[in-house]
């Protein structure tokens, strides 16, 4: 039980390093956004999912509804999270920012 | 509850049609708030349990309408066929975030990726369509939904070939599977 539980959250924190790496990398606003938006939701998704297994250790109903407690964060992450990223790419389409593109390499 | 003369008049043949209907959501809408208020307070006096019961009575007697609106076709079907949809999204959401976490840690990323910015129609009509399949793109990593209008026009920020070429095929068909529309 406890290897699962360090599974996911080590497994979360390996997304979680991937978006913070991936926001610095990126070469660009936008193509920033996809690591920052999404390898997150999956990250907090694992951890989550790994907490809530250790804290079913000591199984009552209490911890069964706290467990319940903690997905209910995951569904408004995974709710909002789209909706937040949209609307900041909205910002920068209006606003007028140009997204990077691939130079042709010379010949 | 609105019970409207039009509505009786509309379908002849199930003239409580309209009514059940709205009643029906609201009894989704109070199920479904006081499950929240149950799990968020975590005790069982009854005082409580009254105060949960009359506070979601309130909200869903005045926002049933906000949370599934009244459709036409049958909402069970919808439901059930949503929830179906579930854990294929889940999935490609867990396979795409592996290829997104694969690009980022590539030492030579800025060659394999490639951002640009795709439009592509579909005929999707109701607005809950459009935006389960905004949402669901967005979701899916490598790809953002930039504007999606009430004709089904969208515009998707992708950031490389692959997620680009994969878009408005599976996705689209199931999304339009779920509600009931032509694609």
């Amino acid at each position: 039980m406890d290897i699962l539980v360090i599974l996911f959250l080590v497994t979360g924190l390996f997304f979680f390093l991937g978006g913070a790496i991936g926001i610095i990398r990126m070469p660009d606003f936008y193509s920033r956004l996809h690591p920052a938006g999404k390898l997150d939701t999956l990250g907090i998704f694992a951890m989550v999912t790994g907490l809530s297994i250790y804290n079913l250790h000591h199984f009552s109903f209490e911890a069964l509804l706290l467990s319940a407690k903690m997905f209910l964060i995951v569904f408004f992450v995974f709710l909002s999270s789209p909706t937040a990223t949209h609307s900041i790419v909205d910002a920068g389409m209006r606003a007028g920012l140009r997204h990077w593109t691939k130079k042709k390499r010379k010949g | 509850m609105i019970v409207s003369g039009n509505g009786f008049a509309k379908n002849d043949g199930k003239p409580t049609s309209t009514c059940f209907k709205s009643f029906f959501s609201f009894l989704i809408t109070f199920i479904l708030m006081f499950l929240t208020w149950i799990v968020l307070s975590g005790k069982f006096d009854p005082l409580l349990l009254w105060l949960g019961g009359i506070s979601s009575f309130f909200v869903a007697y005045y926002f049933y309408d906000l949370l599934f609106p009244v459709m036409e076709s049958g909402y069970g079907k919808v439901f059930f066929r949503f929830i179906s949809y579930m854990p294929w999204l889940i999935w490609e959401i867990i396979k795409a975030n592996f290829h997104l976490l694969y690009l980022t840690f590539h030492p030579r990323m800025k060659e394999l990726i490639d951002p640009h910015i795709i439009t592509f129609k579909t005929n999707l009509k109701s607005d809950i369509a459009i935006t389960t399949l905004a949402n669901s793109i967005t979701l899916t990593p490598g790809t953002i939904t930039v504007t999606a209008d009430n004709d089904g026009v969208f515009r998707v920020h992708a950031i490389d070939r692959e997620s680009a070429d994969a878009l408005p095929g599976t996705m689209l068909k199931k999304v339009a599977k779920v509600f009931g529309e032509e694609i």
